[in-house]
């Protein structure tokens, strides 16, 4: 569905997107996750033809987006980081002239727009100017506007940004089942980890404009950070013995043991501590989240406040 | 399929709808040209009773080019909303964008052009219909470009809003002044002709006069058709171009 080479834009001194190989088969859900200012979105705009790139190549449903742009426009849908519905206009017509830019007829783009104002819950908005409707109703109608040609290839840029986390979870709902019907290729960025999380089997993590990791979250965490099992012990002695026992670094009354597939180790580990002598007064297992991937992998955390949000090392091995 | 033509008639009537929902601004905005007429026409010279014959053109002209130069300002909005980058990644033809939208300027003020001549008739105005048709395809080319240019502007003028006003005011006037609208050019100094000679829309207007007078075989008609020729093709062109690279 998509593949680039050497995928790059520099804006004068600035490498946006500094040479990136991708490529992404029918039917994958892909989320592009980094902080702010790391290229996903201008990688997203290229990729639909909004700009062109400064060098590389890029083919997206079958054509190139340089030479075939009209080709490619035809056969992707695209859901900006803006409102793609005229605040002046009625969300209704807008679906409608959406429709008819993208060849429908004008029964055929009424028919789809009443289909989709159903099913993304617009109904009783659908009719009233844009600007007078919720930032979560004006999502809900940009991503119908995206829907409306009914695209085999879905581009969002930051879909959930500026929502409340209900209205996000229904947006995440959405983007799912739509998957589940149409079988739709969905690329997304985001830099709200949970959604990268939840939602996408395949995560590719930008950085200075380069892909640093690519892979199922579940991978990422396995590869890169791995499960973290903490033990409390009431006493000193305690835990320095149980240390010994599991040759595990020791923090004052606590050890941090990091593993794979912790919660499947922990009963093992309390039999051994208890056998030996030591055992255990509390235990708590950490699953690693796609921000310790990506500290782990750059240094930097991607919680809110994004790139600037660097954490010292002593907090890190904490 | 679509075609240049069907991706224009999206683009138009997108634009249009608004106004025909709320059409009170657009009847407001109608009369404007009226008071105008009604307040000037009085101070020129009529010795001969051919003020109106004079005038009429010149103020149709006017209009349109106020209204096309304005194409570009409800751009700046949806350009910072993000509707205009949904219009940009569909299939739409990028001319058809450009030309949409400076339709949805002109058009309006056609029906504002019936509108005066009607009124200005018991006051003893008379125009060839031809002629008149004619000029008003000969404004809309005219227009079209200049349209296209002023979506350009707002395009470069992208989170500085201030620049696209300031263009716009500053070269509106000197463009309407230095073609003869309001006052003839023929007795000013040699400078100011040569200014004039140099200005696209001087030979719009003398077409626009020559024709809505009847004077349809004239070289008038024909200078007018070849500035409003250029004008179209430039607009478009440099529209285009700008709207690839714009990021």
């Amino acid at each position: 569905m998509i593949e680039t080479r050497g995928l790059a834009k520099h804006f004068k001194d600035v490498r946006a997107v500094d040479g990136i190989d991708l490529t992404v088969a029918p039917g994958e859900l892909v989320a592009l996750l980094g902080p702010n200012g790391a290229g996903k979105s201008t990688t997203l705009r290229m990729l639909t033809t909004l700009i062109p790139p400064t060098s590389g190549q890029a083919t997206v449903a079958g054509f190139d987006v340089v030479r075939r742009q009209r080709d490619v426009r035809l056969r992707i849908g695209y859901i900006g980081q803006g409102n793609g519905a005229g605040h002046s206009q009625r969300g209704r017509d807008e679906l409608i002239s959406q429709g008819r830019a993208y060849g429908m007829s004008v029964r055929d783009s009424r028919t789809r727009a009443a289909e989709l104002i159903d099913s993304l819950g617009l109904a009783e908005v659908a009719d009233r100017r844009v600007s007078s409707l919720s930032g979560g109703q004006r999502r809900r109608l940009d991503i119908a506007m995206g829907l409306i040609h009914a695209p085999s290839l879905l581009f969002l840029d930051e879909p959930s940004t500026g929502l409340d986390p209900q209205n996000r979870a229904n947006l995440q709902e959405h983007i799912l089942a739509l998957r589940a019907r149409h079988e739709t290729t969905i690329v997304l960025t985001t830099h709200y980890l949970d959604e990268a999380d939840s939602m996408a089997e395949r995560v590719i993590v930008i950085d200075h404009g380069r892909i640093i990791a690519d892979d199922s979250p579940a991978r990422l965490k396995a590869e890169h950070v791995g499960d973290r099992i903490i033990l409390g012990f009431d006493t000193e002695s305690d835990a320095a013995g149980a240390a010994a026992t599991l040759d595990a670094p020791r923090q004052g009354r606590q050890l941090h043991i990091t593993t794979d597939g912790a919660p499947r180790r922990v009963p093992g580990i309390l039999d051994d501590l208890k056998a030996a002598g030591h055992p255990a007064a509390e235990v708590e297992v950490r699953r690693p989240t796609l921000d310790d991937v990506f500290l782990k992998l750059t240094g930097r955390s991607l919680r809110e406040g994004g790139a600037e949000a660097t954490r010292t090392p002593e907090l890190v091995e904490v | 399929m679509t075609t240049l033509i069907t991706d224009t008639r999206t683009v138009f009537s997108r634009e249009l709808r608004p106004t025909l929902r709320d059409p009170f601004t657009i009847i407001f905005s109608m009369v404007q040209p009226l008071v105008f007429l009604a307040l000037f026409t009085p101070l020129l010279p009529d010795d001969d009773g051919t003020a109106l014959q004079w005038f009429v053109p010149g103020i149709i002209v006017m209009s349109c080019l106020f209204a096309s130069s304005m194409t570009g300002s409800n751009l700046l909005f949806e350009i910072q909303t993000g509707s205009h980058e949904r219009m940009l990644v569909t299939p739409l033809r990028r001319p058809a964008l450009l030309i949409g939208r400076a339709l949805k300027e002109i058009v309006p003020m056609f029906a504002q052009a019936a509108l005066i001549v009607t009124v200005c008739l018991p006051f003893g105005f008379r125009f060839n219909l031809m002629g008149a048709l004619l000029g008003l395809i000969i404004l809309a080319a005219f227009c079209i470009g200049l349209g296209a240019l002023s979506y350009t502007l707002a395009l470069a003028s992208k989170n500085q809003e201030w620049l696209f006003w300031t263009v716009q005011q500053t070269l509106i006037f000197p463009l309407l002044l230095l073609a003869g609208v309001l006052l003839p050019i023929d007795n000013g100094p040699g400078w100011l002709r040569a200014l004039a000679k140099a200005n696209p829309l001087s030979y719009v207007v003398d077409a626009e006069r020559a024709l809505f007078n009847g004077d349809i075989w004239s070289s008038a008609t024909l200078g007018g058709l070849l500035a409003a020729a250029v004008v179209a093709a430039l607009g478009l062109g440099v529209g285009v171009r700008a709207m690839r690279r714009s990021d």
